[in-house]
């Protein structure tokens, strides 16, 4: 490992060779302004363009100023980040970027909360000198994601985010100069792509060119309609980011707030997505143990590893690229779905309603969520089982607008019977926490013996890709675990060679899993929230009673009451669904 | 990747799938296979580029991305006699837009389209190193020197009974 020294602003620091910088600069503290450099450590994406010209500095013998985040830092290098040269550099770049940027900042979805507002604060610009041609282009409404391209300054995240990380290639840097914007290909919308809408585009956007789709005036509206019964659904990620909207710590779990405000919001009902969580388990652990056990007894019909389904991202992706392998994931419905199915028949029987006459809401960490719940599959008559998603940010909003001080909350317990949950739901939240859970009941149903040790810490972590292997009592159990769509594909293409070893995966879409979702407060690039996060959802989970979800009583009471056992022909028309080999909606080019 | 409908016959499919496979199926190659494309096809449509990024096991963004960024590529089918006007600095002060206003004037299409008959498109270079002769135009390899917006009538009789 060969050292460079250098001084930047009149500071001398000591860097590995191959350093930036504009990393250099962090080690003593110096934060460099940008709006296109990102650096998700705890993913080992290092996006660095070069392209807002934001960061330059100047460098001692160098004619031009240079890019802090792609210029490499050599031995003696003396750097200023903050001369008069460099200042006015930075202003007059903002503010040509600002000459092709829309005005309307008072009523933009991002406002308050966009990198290129605050760096306009930041630089004290004032005036755009600059009068020219906008660019302009057709806003993109997709079932989950709006592109709204007038707003794209090409810091290129998105792309970064959609190709390297997730591998899913939708959108790409397209044409040059000042018509260049990102797109999918042949400026198709996003509804004739392949994208997935894992939102993780959105989570980093730096402005309002991506962003989720808009539910909170129809909620709004539904609230105040008194011939509506409003059923709320919270996902367990939302508890443990929402209060960051709030001002508080990354990590702060506000449940009980969440529940009290969800309150004071006006739903009739307020239920937990945990609670489904529980009967996913139920109905996915069955499925696994039955899979492994005639897998096991030679019943070549059966194939293995069993994937997890909860995420309507990966689903949408493994249906667009491994249409040859539907028949392995779990035909269990999400969480989400499978609240949405148990509310309008067996909670609207017991409150004798009628399915027209409910919403069923959902909270979610997620933008795919949006688009799930429009999948046809879903719905009874026409009447979708889940009628909309808002995302974590939705909800800190519609808080805010109906002034609501959150902090000063008390803690309330959410509603019965579909309130009731145990710490194996909360865990879903984060990567590989549906596996832990499903872990927990299987090994019970298949030993029928108690599991002492509930906390399964080799399933548990941030790496992309994660295995482990449990004993259930002389059957070894491989498990495999995938956060990121990239690191799934990395699995899947495994289970497509015939060369995977596992008798379990879960995949996650988003970084994390639920808790770095697209739909949770932006993360600004610091991951270390996202661990917080998941630090809070574990918590959660240690602090509850009933840790294993086939012990959930209202659980047991709708199996008694309603469903019968796991796996009974109500229990699949109601809780399963089937996969659709996914093709790209072509439209006519001519 | 996922299969893509072709309105490509499948000939053209497996002329495609030979020029991918002459620079090995290589995601690095794509500028050359694109280049290779559009000799053969003339033009490279979304069908082109839809195989080409199967071929490659490139997302057919990245390719839409690379065509659309250089000039060279397009997307639009060229006339049968492609007309190039170049608009370089000397052709430029010598007339060249002028001659272009007359080729538009009579062919009734824009710059990069073609006419309905398909015999006759038009686009603008820059500069083929020829600026002695400027303005200069170029019929598909013939080129044309000091041309004059008159000239422009008599460079179309010459293709007149052509087809």
């Amino acid at each position: 490992m060969e050292l460079i020294k250098l001084t930047i602003d009149n500071r001398t620091v000591e860097v590995e060779k191959g350093t930036t910088i504009f990393i250099a600069a962090k080690q003593l503290d110096i934060t460099i302004p940008t709006l296109c450099y990102m650096n998700l450590k705890d993913l080992n994406i290092e996006h660095k363009p070069g392209g807002c010209r934001i960061c330059v500095v100047e460098v001692e013998g160098r004619r031009n100023l240079a890019p802090a985040c792609a210029t490499e830092c050599s031995e003696g290098m003396v750097v200023k980040t903050h001369s008069v040269r460099v200042l006015n550099a930075r202003r007059t770049v903002l503010e040509l970027i600002i000459s092709d940027h829309p005005f309307d900042c008072l009523i933009c979805a991002k406002s308050g909360n966009c990198d290129l507002q605050d760096m306009a604060v930041k630089l004290g610009v004032r005036d755009i000198p600059f009068k020219g041609e906008k660019s302009t282009y057709k806003p993109d409404f997709s079932p989950a994601i709006i592109r709204d391209m007038d707003k794209c300054i090409m810091c290129r995240r998105c792309e970064t985010m959609c190709n390297d990380f997730q591998t899913v290639g939708v959108l790409s840097g397209i044409h040059r100069g000042f018509e260049a914007v990102v797109a999918p290909a042949f400026e198709r919308d996003l509804d004739h792509s392949e994208c997935t809408y894992c939102g993780q585009c959105v989570a980093v956007c730096p402005t309002a060119a991506l962003t989720e789709i808009d539910h909170t005036n129809q909620l709004i509206n539904d609230l105040s309609d008194s011939s509506k019964t409003v059923v709320v659904q919270t996902a367990p990620a939302v508890r443990a980011a929402l209060g960051e909207e709030f001002g508080m710590e990354p990590g702060t779990l506000v449940t009980g707030k969440m529940v009290a405000a969800l309150r004071q919001l006006g739903f009739n009902f307020v239920f937990d997505t945990d609670f489904a969580a529980d009967l996913t388990i139920m109905e996915e652990g069955t499925e696994l143990l039955d899979r492994l056990s005639r897998h096991l007894n030679g019943d070549k019909e059966v194939r293995l590893p069993i994937l997890t389904s909860c995420c309507p991202g990966w689903v949408s992706f493994f249906e667009y690229h491994y249409p040859d392998l539907l028949d392995v994931p779990s035909t269990a419905r999400s969480p989400q779905q499978m609240f949405g199915a148990i509310a309008k028949t067996y909670f609207a029987e017991k409150q004798k309603l009628n399915r027209k006459d409910m919403i069923v809401v959902s909270i979610m960490p997620c933008v795919a969520k949006k688009y799930e719940c429009t999948r046809e599959e879903f719905a009874t008559d026409g009447n979708p089982d889940v009628d909309y998603s808002i995302s974590t940010r939705e909800l800190a909003k519609l808080i805010k607008s109906a002034n609501i001080d959150f902090k000063a909350l008390p803690d309330e317990d959410f509603d019965k019977p579909l309130g009731e949950s145990t710490g194996a739901a909360v865990i879903f939240g984060t990567t590989g926490g549906v596996i832990e859970a499903a872990t927990r009941t299987a090994y019970e149903l298949h030993t029928g013996e108690e599991l002492e040790k509930v906390d399964f810490e080799a399933l548990r972590g941030f790496e992309g890709i994660r295995s482990a292997t449990v004993n259930f009592k002389g059957l070894d159990v491989n498990i495999g675990i995938a956060h990121g769509l990239g690191n799934a594909r990395k699995l899947l293409d495994d289970v497509r060679a015939g060369k995977s070893e596992y008798h379990a995966i879960e995949i996650m879409a988003c970084p994390g899993g639920c808790i770095g979702g697209g739909g949770q407060p932006l993360h600004h690039g610091d991951t270390s929230i996202l661990k917080a996060r998941a630090k809070a959802i574990y918590a959660e989970d240690e602090g509850k009673t009933l840790r294993k979800s086939h012990l959930n009583p209202d659980i047991i009471k709708l199996y008694d009451e309603f469903l019968g056992k796991p796996g009974s022909e109500l229990a699949h028309k109601l809780l399963h669904t089937h996969y659709f080999e996914k093709k790209i909606k072509h439209i006519s080019m001519d | 990747m996922t299969s893509v409908k072709l309105k490509l016959k499948d000939s053209d499919v497996q002329k495609l799938k030979e020029i991918a496979l002459s620079f090995n199926n290589e995601a690095g190659e794509l500028i050359n296979v694109l280049h290779k494309a559009q000799e053969h096809f003339g033009y490279l449509p979304a069908e082109i580029q839809e195989v080409v990024a199967e071929e490659l096991n490139i997302p057919v963004a990245k390719v839409y991305g690379v065509v659309t960024f250089y000039s060279f590529f397009t997307m639009l089918p060229r006339g049968r006699y492609p007309i190039s006007i170049c608009t370089g600095t000397a052709c430029y002060v010598r007339g060249a837009e002028k001659v272009l206003d007359e080729f538009k004037r009579i062919l009734k299409v824009p710059v990069g389209e073609t006419t309905a008959d398909g015999k006759f498109s038009i686009t603008c270079l820059r500069c083929v190193g020829a600026c002695g002769l400027a303005p200069v135009v170029m019929v598909g390899d013939k080129t044309y020197g000091r041309v004059t917006t008159d000239g422009v009538k008599e460079i179309l009789k010459e293709y007149e009974n052509e087809e």
